[in-house]
C-alpha cells in the first residue's frame, strides 16, 4: 500500500458519495416534476429556475426540523437504523465501472472503486444487507404501523431475491466470470439483454420491488399504514431513509445497464474513453425515466397477490430462464456455432408466455 | 485481501457522511419535548398496549422457505462461473440438484405454504 493508491481510493470514494448524493437530490425533483406532467401538473417551480434550487431548499429545510425520538423507542438502534439504511446504499456501487480505464497523471485509473472478481456476489450481499436498517427501525420504533411496515418489507425484499439472484445467472453463465468489468466487456458486440429479454426482465421486476419502489411500495403504503416503517422518525433522520430509497434506485438502474444493456459501451468509447460515463448515465437515466412512468401507472398491489407473483411466478419463470440458459450455452458450446445462442431468446420467451398462460387469472384477477 | 482496501475506504467514508448527516439533524434542529409528541403516532388515537406485538405466523413460513430456496440461488452463481467448463455434465448435475429441490417447491406451493391467508 502506497500514499498514492490510499489517495487515489479516498478520491474516487469521494467522487462516488457526492455523486450519488447530487444524483438523490436531483432524482428527486426530476421524479416530482415527472409525476406532475403526466398528472398534467406544473411541479415544483419556485425554487430557483424551474424550480432547479428545491433540493437545496428541501435539504435545508430538513436539518433544521425538529428531531423527535419516541419515549419508548429503543434510542441506540432508532438512531444507528437509518445510518445502517443508507450505507448499503451508498457502497452497493463500488463493483461497478462507469467508464473504460483513462490516463491521468501518468496514472491508469479505472472508473470503479474496486473490480472485485465476486462482483456479483457482493452486490447480493449488500442488497441483502440493506434489508437489516429497515426492520431495525420499524421494530425500535415501537409503534404498530412501523413494526408492520419493516415486517412486511423484509418478506418483500428476501421474497424477490430469490427471482433477482436468479436473474443475475444469465449474464453471469455468457461471460463465465462474476467480475462487472469483464461482464461489460463482454457486450462489444452485442447486449446481452438480446441472449436474455427475460432474464432483464425478471431483473427489473425483482429490483423494483427490492427497492420498495411503486407498484410494490407496500411496506410504506401511505393509506393503510400511514408511511410504514420511517413513521415515528422526523428531520435528518427521516431524509437518510428517503436518500437510501433513491439512491438504491439509481444502484440499481446502473447494475441494471452493466448486466444486460452493455454499461458503459457505446459507439466511439474505445477512441474517446470520457465518452463512457456520458453513456452510462443516459442509459440510467432511461432506467430512471421507466421507474418513475411505472409508478404513474400503475397502481400499487395488494400484499398477498404480491407475496404470490414473487414466489409462484417470479420465481418459477426465473428458473426456468436459468436453465434455459444453461441449455442454449451448452447447444453453443457442444456444436462449436455461437448461433445456437440465439435459442436462448426464443425458448426462454416461449416459457415466459407459457407461464403468463397458465397462471392467468390466478394473480390478477378474481378474489384470490 | 489488500485488493478490499478500497472497499474499506468507501466503507469508512460513507457511514461518516451518514453520521454527519444524522448529526447535523441533532445539532441544528430544535427540541421541544411534550408528553403527547412522544407518544407513538396511531393517527390521534390514544395508543393502546404495547407497540411491538407478535406477528403473523405466515412471515416466519417466508423466512424459512427463503433460507432454502436462497442457498439454491446461491449455489447456482458459481455453478454459472464454471459452466461452459463442465459441460454437459454440469448441465445434467443441475437439473438434477434443481429438480429436487423443485419437488419440495411443488410440494409447499401444494401445502398451501404460498398462499396469504
Amino acid at each position: 500500500m502506497d500514499w498514492a493508491s490510499l489517495a487515489e481510493w479516498t478520491l474516487k470514494s469521494f467522487a462516488l458519495i457526492f455523486a450519488l448524493l447530487g444524483g438523490f437530490a436531483y432524482l428527486t425533483l426530476f421524479e416530482r416534476k415527472l409525476i406532475a406532467r403526466f398528472q398534467v401538473r406544473i411541479g415544483p417551480n419556485r425554487a430557483g429556475p424551474f424550480g432547479l434550487l428545491q433540493p437545496v431548499a428541501d435539504g435545508i429545510k430538513l436539518i433544521f426540523k425538529e428531531e423527535l425520538i419516541p419515549a419508548q423507542a429503543d434510542k441506540i438502534i432508532f438512531i444507528l437504523a437509518p445510518i445502517i439504511t443508507v450505507v448499503p446504499a451508498l457502497v452497493i456501487m463500488a463493483v461497478v465501472p462507469f467508464g473504460p480505464p483513462i490516463q491521468l497523471f501518468g496514472r491508469t485509473i479505472s472508473l470503479q472503486i474496486i473490480d472485485l472478481n465476486v462482483g456479483v456476489l457482493y452486490i447480493m450481499a449488500i442488497a441483502s444487507v440493506s434489508v437489516y436498517g429497515i426492520v431495525l427501525a420499524g421494530w425500535s420504533s415501537n409503534n404498530k404501523y412501523a413494526t408492520l411496515g419493516g415486517i412486511r418489507s423484509s418478506a418483500q425484499m428476501i421474497s424477490y431475491e430469490l427471482a433477482l439472484g436468479l436473474a443475475f445467472t444469465g449474464p453471469v453463465l455468457l461471460t463465465s466470470s462474476l467480475s462487472l468489468a469483464e461482464i461489460v466487456e463482454a457486450q462489444r458486440h452485442i447486449w446481452f439483454v438480446l441472449y436474455q429479454p427475460v432474464g432483464a426482465f425478471i431483473f427489473w421486476i425483482s429490483t423494483l420491488a427490492e427497492v420498495n419502489r411503486a407498484p410494490f411500495d407496500m411496506p410504506e403504503a401511505e393509506q393503510e399504514l400511514t408511511a410504514g416503517y420511517h413513521t415515528e422518525y422526523s428531520g435528518m433522520k427521516f431524509a437518510l431513509f428517503f436518500m437510501a430509497e433513491y439512491i438504491k434506485m439509481i444502484a440499481v438502474s446502473a447494475i441494471a445497464v452493466t448486466l444486460f444493456f452493455g454499461g458503459y459501451r457505446g459507439p466511439f468509447v474505445d477512441q474517446v474513453p470520457l465518452l463512457g460515463p456520458i453513456y452510462f448515465l443516459l442509459k440510467v437515466v432511461g432506467f430512471l425515466f421507466l421507474m418513475v412512468w411505472v409508478r404513474a401507472t400503475l397502481p400499487r398491489i395488494r400484499y398477498d397477490r404480491l407475496m404470490a407473483f414473487g414466489w409462484k411466478v417470479l420465481f418459477s419463470l426465473a428458473l426456468g430462464n436459468a436453465m434455459l440458459t444453461a441449455l442454449g450455452v451448452l447447444l453453443a458450446d457442444m456444436f462449436q456455432n455461437s448461433l445456437w445462442l440465439w435459442s436462448i431468446p426464443v425458448t426462454t420467451i416461449a416459457f415466459f408466455l407459457l407461464v403468463a398462460y397458465l397462471m392467468r387469472g390466478s394473480i390478477a384477477g378474481g378474489n384470490r | 485481501m489488500s485488493e478490499y482496501l478500497p472497499l474499506v475506504v468507501l466503507f469508512i467514508l460513507s457511514t461518516l457522511v451518514a453520521a454527519i448527516a444524522v448529526a447535523l439533524g441533532h445539532l441544528f434542529g430544535p427540541r421541544r419535548p411534550t408528553e403527547r409528541k412522544l407518544q407513538p403516532y396511531e393517527s390521534g388515537m390514544t395508543p393502546f398496549g404495547p407497540g411491538t406485538r407478535r406477528m403473523p405466523v405466515r412471515f416466519y413460513l417466508v423466512a424459512v422457505l427463503f433460507i432454502l430456496f436462497d442457498i439454491e440461488v446461491v449455489f447456482f452463481i458459481p455453478w454459472a462461473v464454471v459452466y461452459r467448463k463442465l459441460g454437459l455434465f454440469g448441465f445434467v448435475e443441475m437439473l438434477l440438484f434443481a429438480g429436487i429441490l423443485e419437488i419440495a417447491f411443488v410440494y409447499a406451493w401444494k401445502k398451501g405454504a404460498l398462499e396469504w391467508e
